[in-house]
């Protein structure tokens, strides 16, 4: 212990974070940076951990598509008994140094991207975005899922692999900075870091030497998708997040994550242990025909990004998505990023953001502020129809239990030695 | 059925669209609606929600697409325009009156944002005022407590801290001030002058600004100190340092200060510390009636004298014991049973004057008045409606008159009441036509009277200026459209009441003694107090509407909206406090 209070070892661990320099490296199969892939019938999940039986429905479905994708069924009946019989491990992806979308549901053929944080030197991973519509992260299993997770398997993330290998890794920094002042947040919205992405990879992609078919349908593919980016920011931020917990100390919030059924958070000063309450259901705005009565409740790994300083926490950078917040627009972004500065530790000065006068996005979440002030973190988030596969409803915002943030800071207490 | 619209070309965002079907899903009519641009997934998504239409298809991506579920085709042409106009509207910008605020919710960032505010005001409930008021003096601020229900230990506690630190403490309960020429919590807009104040009392120190007000001169600082100051156990602390402010600002050339009686313990000291000042000093001590001014330290009985005699000082005048203009005695025929006055205030040291003055003329010997009731004797009655006893579960009487007007409306069928009394207090706090609210209470209780063969007088005077949020002059012609008798101040108002029963006051004038020799030392002054005369910035904890006062009036005030600790979680907040001090290197 070479802290002498929290906020000395609060102020370290935010260090770390402004000191994080993730580095796209490659995209690879899941089981070959993944160890447990190699024992038995594996499954990651997004969120604390928790059973088949107490997943949502979405992420029951996504269990399945991934029973299918992996070929341990060949139909919905048997894919389901399967999960059923205990057979399959699950594991939350934040065990195994890996973050997830939505269900976050990973399995061992799926390309994952490699992101290292090349302060701490410590790597993490993540799946690519496989677009809108019916998507396994919401899920959707069908056949037109399951085609493009083996097209995605056999083509986007070879390609993409070959890509990388034929230039510098590519500095995520830099492509958050350029971003967050063409107005994305890097949750609900990252078309301009896609474009910037896209931009990036397409002369290293023209250039490989392989059939122009593929080539082509990458490039579409990319171009098509607004928010491939946010997958790549999410490994990113668990990178960065992941070495500044290498500090066992103070309150600072590690993670944040939800499963669908309960909401965890981590803070550095509890290492691995998760804190949890139930998760809420998102408020937003909905598609038409669908309401509140339709959604899913919160899940997903993404949250990553509010812990890291985006998303909810730098809505004000992004104009374009600020009426999900409310029909308040510009100015309830702004109250919505100016009170998550109550709750976080200091700027990081790396993303200054051109609509809030260029102050740096506000890092390091207090677990103490947020039970001393009351103030939740906001978190910007897709809403999934409660029935599995019927794909995106609407977008909108949610919060964490408060119950989380005060058992993590009662637990601290204790372990330093309170007593009630 | 459904139809679809195509707008060709016509790109607009997502999420506006979104917000437009919402608004459109509200008309009546429509029994389902979609508005998009026509990408693929978007057609998807109207596929999905049961909108599917054969035109949809040949939209493109640029294309702004409304499907409409409608049974009476003439609605069509009508949600489209709905439509365009709200799109119209999107576009025009959004009028957040609130987009320039500062508004905080933790003391790090009130701290920060306001690290520029030499005065902070508190009005958080009364059990968490005296830590709040401590973080505020730990943080250098002068402090203005709102807050009531502060034990009169923490208040000298706090007091004494505060003194040390070379910072002023005004309350706890302090209810009005002005800093700088700007309004603090319920105060009247008066303009900034040579006038300064310090007083224990909220409506006084307003009757006292608004006569100086109309009076032509001005008040540039009041300085509340709450009503226990001059309690024994506080010593007089605010008072003490708030003299000494006043006396060395340049600006102030007459000094009044507004108290009830101080302790016997404090009288001396508090009375020599007036003496000691380099410049005039009006004192009235509520309740009391003086017996000689002093050259230099001039006593008065009412307001209204204090104000007068204040600005008398101001040009050169002593007092001359004509302050009080003669009151002109209304033609009013009395029945015989009809003896009693009965007064109903909004504001406590108006019913204190009122009581004051009717039991010192009327001979009444009535005890002090407990729980509201200031004077109960015989058929003579004044209410302090703002006590606590009557506020319980309802709005302050300057905020709603109900129960004012209950009392007028049983007083009125009293067949002994000879005149009712009447304060309506203008000003930050207060209810934007009180006249409004009183006037057909007003017509009905003289009429009830008339009825009956009596003429009731309604006797009122208005707290206020020119320059009030309200419009003074509107209050004036609606009170006199009801055939209230108006009166200037409330010294007025309670001495023509008096006059009409057959009891008019008399008074002699005071004489002026010499100077007395005073035995005490005016108490430093710190730079830190001396920011608070010239304060344009101010944090403000609790109560929105202070905030919004000052704004209103030229100042900025940060704006905190303060919550309990932990939402009030005991356990919670002693394991924060636990983390605030733990030592990681060797634990507690």
């Amino acid at each position: 212990m070479v802290y002498k209070s929290i906020d000395e070892a609060n102020q370290a661990v935010v260090s770390k974070i402004i000191a994080g320099s993730p580095f796209l490296l490659d995209v690879v199969p899941a089981m070959d940076v993944i160890d447990e892939f190699k024992h038995g019938k594996v499954l990651l999940h997004a969120g604390p951990p928790i059973t088949y039986d107490k997943m949502i429905d979405p992420v029951q479905g996504a269990c399945i598509g991934a029973a299918l994708f992996e070929g341990w069924a060949d139909n919905e009946d048997d894919a389901r008994k399967l999960m059923e019989s205990g057979e399959v491990t699950l594991i939350p992806c934040h065990h195994v140094d890996a973050v997830g979308p939505m269900g976050g549901i990973t399995s061992a053929h799926m390309p994952l991207v490699v992101v290292e944080n090349r302060t701490d030197g410590n790597r993490a991973y993540c799946t690519m975005n496989e677009g809108i519509g019916a998507v396994l992260r919401f899920g959707a299993n069908g056949p037109e899922v399951i085609d493009r997770l083996r097209w995605m398997r056999d083509v986007l993330g070879p390609v993409l692999s070959k890509a990388l290998q034929t230039r510098e890794p590519l500095n995520v920094n830099v492509l958050i900075a350029k971003a967050i002042a063409m107005g994305d947040e890097f949750h609900q919205r990252n078309i301009a870091a896609s474009l910037a992405f896209l931009k990036e990879m397409s002369p290293s992609i023209v250039a490989l030497d392989i059939d122009q078919k593929d080539k082509e349908d990458v490039i579409q593919f990319l171009a098509d998708t607004d928010q491939f980016f946010l997958n790549i920011m999410m490994a990113s931020a668990k990178s960065v997040m992941d070495g500044a917990r290498q500090i066992q100390e103070g309150t600072i919030v590690t993670a944040m994550c939800r499963n669908g059924y309960e909401f965890g958070i981590r803070i550095a000063g509890m290492g691995d242990e998760w804190f949890t309450g139930p998760v809420n259901t998102p408020h937003g705005l909905y598609f038409s025909g669908f309401s509140e009565d339709d959604a899913s409740p919160d899940m997903g790994d993404s949250a990553i990004t509010e812990t890291f300083g985006v998303g909810g926490f730098a809505m004000i950078a992004a104009p374009a998505v600020t009426r999900f917040v409310g029909t308040g627009g510009f100015f309830d972004a702004l109250h919505t990023s100016e009170d998550m500065t109550e709750i976080t530790t200091a700027s990081n000065p790396n993303f200054p953001i051109p609509t809030w006068d260029f102050r740096g996005i506000s890092i390091g979440i207090d677990a103490r502020k947020v039970v001393e002030t009351g103030i939740l973190p906001v978190i910007n988030t897709g809403i999934a129809n409660k029935k599995a596969g019927l794909g995106q409803i609407g977008a909108g915002t949610v919060n964490p239990p408060m119950e989380a943030f005060e058992k993590a800071v009662l637990a601290y207490a204790k372990k330093l030695g309170f007593e009630e | 059925m459904l139809h679809t619209v195509i707008e060709k070309n016509s790109y607009q965002d997502s999420i506006v669209l979104m917000l437009l079907t919402n608004y459109l899903e509200t008309l009546d009519g429509v029994n389902n609606v979609q508005v998009m641009m026509g990408t693929p997934a978007n057609k998807d998504i109207f596929k999905t929600g049961g909108l599917a239409t054969d035109e949809l298809e040949a939209a493109t991506p640029n294309d702004m697409v409304i499907v409409l579920d409608v049974d009476n085709e003439d609605l069509i042409d009508d949600v489209v325009k709905k439509a365009k106009t709200y799109l119209d509207e999107q576009s025009s910008g959004n009028d957040d009156e609130n987009s320039g605020e500062e508004r905080v919710k933790t003391w790090d960032k009130a701290l920060e944002v306001a690290k520029d505010a030499p005065v902070a005001l508190i009005s958080v409930p009364g059990v968490y005022a005296a830590s709040e008021v401590e973080k505020a003096l730990d943080a250098g601020k002068n402090v203005f407590c709102f807050s009531d229900n502060v034990t009169i230990e923490d208040e000298a506690r706090l007091k004494q801290t505060a003194h040390e630190k070379g910072l002023l403490l005004m309350g706890p309960d302090c209810g009005t001030g002005i800093a700088n020429g700007l309004p603090l919590a319920f105060a009247n807009r008066v303009r900034k002058g040579s006038i300064g104040i310090v007083g224990a009392s909220g409506t006084g120190i307003q009757e006292v600004t608004a006569i100086i007000h109309k009076m032509g001169e001005g008040v540039t600082n009041a300085i509340g100190t709450g009503g226990r100051d001059l309690k024994a156990q506080v010593q007089g602390i605010t008072f003490k340092d708030s003299i000494a402010l006043l006396d060395q600002d340049p600006d102030v050339k007459v000094i009044v200060a507004i108290s009830k009686p101080p302790a016997k313990e404090v009288r001396d000291d508090a009375v020599d510390l007036l003496r000691a000042a380099k410049k005039p000093v009006v004192a009235i001590f509520l309740g009391e009636k003086p017996e000689a001014h002093e050259k230099g330290l001039y006593r008065a009985y009412t307001l209204e004298e204090t104000a007068k005699i204040a600005v008398g000082l101001l040009h050169g005048q002593e007092p001359t014991g004509n302050e009080d203009v003669a009151v002109k005695v209304p033609d009013v025929k009395l029945q015989p049973q009809q003896k009693y006055i009965k007064g109903y205030y909004s504001g406590g040291t108006l019913a204190y004057e009122a009581a004051t003055l009717m039991n010192n003329t009327l001979g009444l010997h009535a005890e002090n008045g407990v729980d509201g009731s200031i004077l109960k004797k015989d058929g003579y009655e004044v209410l302090d409606l703002g006590d606590d006893v009557f506020t319980q579960g309802r709005p302050h009487p300057m905020i709603d008159a109900t129960k004012r007007k209950e009392m007028m409306v049983s007083a009125g069928q009293d067949p002994e009441t000879a005149a009712i009394l009447l304060d309506i207090v203008l000003g930050y706090g207060t209810t934007d036509d009180m006249a409004g609210d009183l006037k057909d209470t007003i017509i009905k209780v003289k009429a009830d009277a008339k009825a009956e063969g009596r003429e009731l007088p309604v006797i009122a005077t208005i707290v206020g200026t020119d320059m009030d949020p309200q419009d003074y002059s509107q209050q004036q012609k609606t009170l006199e459209s009801a055939g209230v008798i108006l009166c200037e101040n409330n010294a007025q108002a309670v001495k023509t009441a008096l006059a009409i029963v057959g009891h008019p006051v008399e008074e002699k004038p005071l004489p002026i003694l010499p100077e007395k020799p005073s035995h005490v030392q005016m108490p430093a002054v710190s730079d830190r107090l001396k920011e608070m005369l010239t304060a344009t910035r101010f944090l403000n904890i609790g109560l929105e509407s202070f905030a919004d006062a000052i704004n209103e009036s030229g100042g900025s005030a940060v704006q905190f909206d303060w919550k309990p600790i932990a939402g009030g979680n005991v356990e919670l907040q002693k394991a924060l406090l636990f983390l605030s001090k733990v030592d990681l290197k060797v634990g507690v």
